[in-house]
């Protein structure tokens, strides 16, 4: 709409078209630094997936390195790290996928409370969490949970505590507590936009179902829920298309050597092939791998919005 | 906190009691376990910052013992000694100016290039906006990002910190989105007075956006603090360590500090009275202070942020 309303202003301005013109070289111009930025740290790197079709070593030149075609693709098939490493990104997702409703409920349950200041108080504390970083996450989390951490002293004072337990240490129950990490984290971010939703739905919903006898319980299950579901979906669908992505930074300060195998995920595995163990074109294939998978996915989930919902979420 | 939320849902309840008896025992137990459990969450989310605050400011021995409830204690000493441990306060000015600097960069580049996008005159508009925003869906990742860096130089430079993220999508999108809702009248009559693009960026577009650039400098800011990636993988220097990354080592070397506290113990030297568990404690405090001081005052911006981020999308 708007841009006709521009050309319509524009016809009736030709006479000033050479103006314009001297004006969009202006612009082209004050517009290049930006569009250089973009380049230089989005595209730019785009150029090392050639890595990946090298056998690279830092300190060669790639120009005297063999050329080894889709070899280092085939690598991963052969790679027994590889199955662990895929099945403990796809678990971890899973579990947080599975997680999906809780900041749903939540959001559900604050949009219940009567009390203002108590409102404010659940919403401005449960988002606190999001806007720290995992540094300060595992130090919270070491300070609660390590063996001489609150929760063991605790448990000593009250005389239950045997042996001091390592829960960040735990290998069997070591996804779990990521996830619930993960959760406690991100709730109250999650939640926002499905307040933002119950917000905006039309008041007169509830007083007519108040009319109609109902409670609050049945209020809930037939306006609200369905009324926030569509962003339910979206947000569901968008982390399918982030199933390969499990959080670096997280299994990153979390890992130790107790707990390493069960939470090396894909982009961690990448960073250790290529930082740690030095092979830049295979960590570079399985990056390109990961990525394209990722597009992939993007692209899946987008057109089966489109379909059944008629509207994309990109 | 706990009894004066329980205590809620039955003074709420009790007024409507009187008039409609069967629906209001239901929900007043809605309410008491609705209340009940999201006092449970806030406690679960606070606690675990309260209880590095009472540490911290514990007698150090008195608090190996544990501490609950109460600070055991009194003792300024772990901070005394934390703010004089090297590096910290190099760290802190480090992180105190990625956060000023990258989001003075972020804001202007982010702003200056929306109201560019604004224009009608630019050619090429839509390709140039489409070739910004498409960064959002794509990355190259570790490896080539982590060359490209070294190529260009950045490896042990400040500038790795504030350049690329000069330029983010999303922000584009949110302040392009604003400025189009700005009445074109205001600029219209300075353009007649003979202002420039940049003159009209400055003195009223920028002005009049000031709503959402105070949100975005908020985000920019925050993400600035809590980056610490960067510095991990590309900067050895000591001179450019971040806050986040000194805390990070200094939690991995615990050991390390132990020992070396427990040397200190031996030849009588001054961390006599002082374990590494509450210097532990004094660091995550500095480092989660800024956060926690800044955030109650922004939370209105953080939730009109991602309000219009789903307005958006």
């Amino acid at each position: 709409m708007e841009t006709t309303t521009a050309s319509q202003a524009g016809k009736k301005r030709r006479f000033k078209s050479s103006h314009r013109r001297k004006d969009g070289y202006k612009l082209l111009l004050a517009a290049l630094p930006f569009v250089l930025i973009a380049f230089a740290f989005s595209y730019v790197p785009l150029f090392g997936w050639i890595y990946a079709f090298f056998d690279y070593h830092p300190g060669i030149p790639l120009s005297k390195t063999p050329f080894s075609g889709l070899d280092r693709f085939r690598e991963m098939f052969s790679d027994p790290r590889m199955g662990p490493v895929l099945m403990n990104t796809l678990a971890l997702s899973f579990l947080s996928i599975l997680t999906a409703p809780i900041p749903m409920l939540f959001a559900i349950m604050v949009s219940e409370v009567r009390s203002g200041w108590f409102k404010r108080l659940v919403q401005t504390v449960s988002t606190l969490p999001h806007y720290i970083s995992w540094i300060i996450v595992y130090a919270l989390a070491f300070s609660m949970f390590s063996t001489e951490g609150a929760v063991n002293a605790f448990l000593m004072k009250l005389g239950l505590g045997g042996a001091p337990v390592d829960v960040l240490g735990n290998y069997e129950r070591v996804w779990t507590v990521q996830t619930l990490l993960l959760l406690w984290k991100s709730v109250g971010w999650s939640a926002i936009i499905y307040l933002a939703a119950i917000v905006s739905i039309d008041s007169e919903q509830y007083d007519a179902a108040k009319v109609d006898g109902a409670g609050r319980r049945r209020t809930i299950w037939h306006i609200t829920l369905p009324s926030i579901m569509p962003t339910f979906i979206v947000l569901l669908l968008l982390s399918i298309s982030n199933l390969l992505s499990a959080g670096f930074e997280q299994y990153l300060v979390f890992s130790n050597v107790m707990v390493a195998d069960r939470i090396e995920v894909l982009d961690l595995y990448v960073y250790r092939l290529g930082l740690v163990t030095g092979d830049y074109s295979y960590s570079t294939a399985v990056g390109m791998f990961k990525s394209i998978i990722s597009i992939v996915l993007l692209f899946t989930v987008n057109l089966l919005s489109k379909k059944f919902r008629g509207q994309g979420i990109v | 906190m706990n009894s004066t939320t329980a205590s809620k849902p039955a003074a709420v309840a009790s007024k409507p009691e009187r008039r409609k008896r069967p629906i209001d025992y239901k929900d007043w137990t809605f309410n008491f376990f609705n209340y009940l459990i999201l006092a449970l969450l806030v406690l679960a989310t606070i606690y675990p910052f309260y209880y590095i605050f009472i540490y911290s400011i514990s007698d150090s021995i008195q608090a190996q013992k544990g501490v609950t409830f109460w600070p055991a204690g009194f003792s300024l000493e772990a901070y005394q000694t934390t703010v004089k441990l090297p590096g910290i306060m190099d760290a802190a000015i480090v992180s105190l100016s990625r956060t000023v600097v990258g989001t003075l960069i972020t804001v202007f580049c982010c702003s200056f290039f929306a109201y560019l996008i604004t224009k009608e005159e630019l050619p090429f508009r839509k390709a140039i906006y489409r070739f910004v925003l498409v960064t959002m869906y794509f990355n190259a990742g570790f490896i080539p990002w982590y060359l490209t860096m070294k190529t260009y130089g950045l490896q042990n430079s400040f500038l790795l910190y504030v350049l690329p993220t000069a330029l983010a999508g999303f922000n584009v999108i949110l302040i392009k989105t604003f400025i189009e809702q700005l009445p074109a009248s205001l600029e219209e009559s300075a353009k007649i007075d003979g202002a420039g693009y940049f003159k009209i960026y400055t003195s009223i577009i920028f002005p009049l956006s000031m709503p959402i650039i105070a949100t975005i400098a908020v985000f920019a800011a925050v993400g600035q603090w809590n980056t610490w990636f960067d510095n991990y993988f590309l900067v050895e220097s000591p001179k450019l360590q971040t806050l986040q990354l000194v805390l990070y080592n200094f939690l991995n070397q615990s050991s390390n500090l132990s020992n070396a506290t427990t040397e200190q113990l031996n030849r009588g030297d001054l961390v006599r009275t002082l374990t590494p568990q509450s210097i532990r404690m004094a660091i995550t405090m500095l480092v989660t202070l800024p956060i926690v001081l800044v955030y109650p005052m922004l939370q209105r911006y953080f939730v009109k942020g991602i309000m219009m981020g789903a307005v958006k999308g």
